[in-house]
């Protein structure tokens, strides 16, 4: 039955995106640019959460220092511009080069062991890319880097433009989306899929997963990156909170609350957990008081998410 | 031919003073299903574990497929054909009853490392383990979520997943454990139309199924091999009486 079909697998991912699509257009018609500048903010965490959400719902890997990625990307941009280096075609891949090494190293150490200890392993090496920074008294320690522009591509202004901005998060955000949907399908996606589901099994069948794991850290890790180099543009400042572990720790909240068990589930569930902050926020700075309840209201009552919701069942 | 598919020389582990497996040599040859069997605690997992690469041996070595394997992780001597199911059925509950066998034939198929295109629509995968699956009579479930299986299809299953890597050898634990009468007749007629294609070690507690299928017959006692020699043979062999046969055992 291909309306069903479509309904499982491609109606909330395309209705989704055309909503993003839609919000530069919204923005223009009622001049609201506060609009745009909030949902370029939610674009990229979400697609801080996306990786996460890859590594987390495919390889059941919980990784509890992500947000370490969104600072060292910020921060290589943010230390280039430092240095008068404001060409995005230099900055981006340095941002990528260096999460790529960061994942590789940590992950290495990190994929060695399992479930809780997986978790704090991480979350250490989280902390120590925090404490790195705040140590950075060269590029603002404690208190951050202001990059004072923003970063140019061949010399035009892409980045400077606040809806052509918007665009580019979108473009990187549907991109890292489609690039993971199609590496969850592929052979290499089934390996990550069957590891999480029987270890043992896969060795007996002559496939070590570890290499596998460590592929799809990295790879999560590089796209958790490029948000974090797209975050210091649109902030035009880097620091240390960028990493701390609460940010790692609202990925993880975003992924869980918007559905573990399909890609997009992090992307609705990052756009969730700021449009609610935002919100409640706004009504009481007590807000995290109501907002708490209703995360485990969402965890007991909607396994699946709000995406689980959707469908009616958990995936 | 004559060359046993596996070897293993003087097998011995140890849990601190506990000898679990002592001086154990067996041998399996092309064709044949070579049976282990043996009481409770009798060492037979330990052995499992030995030969399959997940337990370190404290000395000894096993040979396989004329190769020392001895130093090879699981995944590496699974690579070399060495196929195998678990006491406890080890499948991918999520997956369908295809997919599980396809990543079988796609774990064989050389390395994984490929991004682009979808695995499940791959036919070089799914025409090899829609063989398997028919190999095993599985093939009418292909679809169904392998996790929704009954036991005895699961245990089926397993078979057509280590099918699906062209093993050199089958290592056998206790495949019928837990399967009802049904279930093991049929489990009995697969195993045995594969012998011939690809030798057995079975490890296993049914004694009508052993009796059945088995060329050779091997007992283990306190991690000691104490007898081995064909069915007729084992079944008279007065001190295999006593430990094994003559006990409740005899199910």
């Amino acid at each position: 039955m291909p309306t069903t079909d479509f309904l499982k697998n491609r109606a909330v991912p395309v209705v989704l995106f055309v909503a993003l699509a839609l919000i530069p257009v919204y923005a223009q018609v009622f001049d609201d640019r506060f609009v745009m500048l909030f949902a370029t903010r939610i674009l990229i965490l979400a697609i801080a959460a996306l990786s996460l959400g890859f590594i987390l719902g495919l390889g059941a890997m919980v990784s509890f220092g992500h947000a370490a990625y969104l600072g060292l990307g910020a921060y290589a941009v943010g230390i280039l511009a430092y240095h008068d280096i404001w060409e995005a075609w230099i900055s981006f891949p340095a941002a990528i080069l260096v999460c790529a090494v960061f994942a590789a190293v940590t992950g290495a150490i990190s994929l060695k062991t399992r479930g809780v200890y997986f978790i704090m392993i991480t979350l250490a090496f989280g902390q120590m890319a925090y404490y790195t920074a705040t140590s950075l008294s060269a590029y603002g320690g404690d208190d951050g880097l202001t990059m004072w522009g923003r970063s140019e591509f061949f010399g035009t202004s892409v980045f400077s433009n606040d809806t052509s901005f918007y665009w580019l998060v979108f473009g990187t955000l549907l991109a890292a989306f489609l690039f993971l949907k199609m590496v969850a399908a592929s052979r290499f996606g089934r390996v990550l899929k069957g590891a999480k589901q029987n270890e043992a099994r896969l060795q007996a069948i002559g496939i070590d997963p570890f290499a596998y794991r460590l592929t799809a850290f990295v790879i999560a890790g590089v796209i958790a990156g490029l948000a974090g180099a797209l975050m210091a543009n649109q902030a035009e400042f880097v620091a240390p909170a960028y990493m701390s572990w609460h940010r790692s720790g609202e990925l993880i909240v975003m992924v869980v609350l918007g559905g573990m068990g399909y890609l997009h589930g992090a992307i609705i569930g990052a756009v969730a957990y700021l449009v609610l902050e935002e919100v409640l926020s706004g009504y009481t700075q007590h807000w995290r008081l109501i907002f708490g309840p209703l995360l485990i209201l969402v965890v007991l009552y909607a396994r699946g998410g709000i995406l689980g919701a959707i469908k009616g069942r958990a995936p | 031919m004559n060359q046993p598919v596996l070897d293993l020389k003087k097998l011995n582990k140890a849990y601190g003073a506990l000898k679990v497996t002592k001086n154990v040599s067996l041998t399996v040859a092309s064709g044949e299903i070579h049976a282990v069997i043996g009481p409770n605690g009798a060492g037979k997992t330990t052995l499992i574990g030995q030969i399959s690469g997940a337990l370190r041996s404290d000395s000894g070595r096993v040979f396989f497929a004329g190769r020392d394997v001895t130093g090879l992780s699981v995944a590496k001597r699974a690579q070399r054909g060495l196929g195998r199911s678990f006491q406890i059925t080890a499948i991918l509950p999520d997956f369908s009853v295809l997919e599980n066998v396809a990543l079988g034939v796609q774990a064989k198929a050389g390395h994984s490392f490929r991004f682009l295109r979808p695995a499940a629509k791959d036919p070089r995968l799914n025409a090899k383990a829609l063989e398997c699956l028919d190999a095993v009579g599985l093939r009418a479930r292909s679809k169904v979520r392998a996790g929704d299986l009954s036991h005895g299809e699961k245990r089926v299953l397993e078979l057509a997943i280590a099918l699906a890597g062209n093993p050199k050898l089958l290592l056998l634990d206790e495949p019928m454990a837990g399967a009802g009468p049904e279930e093991t007749a049929r489990l009995v007629s697969v195993l045995a139309a594969l012998k011939d294609r690809i030798p057995i070690l079975l490890v296993e507690h049914d004694m009508d199924a052993v009796f059945k299928l088995a060329d050779r017959i091997s007992v283990l006692v306190y991690g000691e091999v104490i007898a081995s020699g064909g069915a007729e043979e084992i079944r008279q062999n007065p001190a295999v009486r006593e430990a094994y046969l003559g006990t409740e055992d005899n199910a």
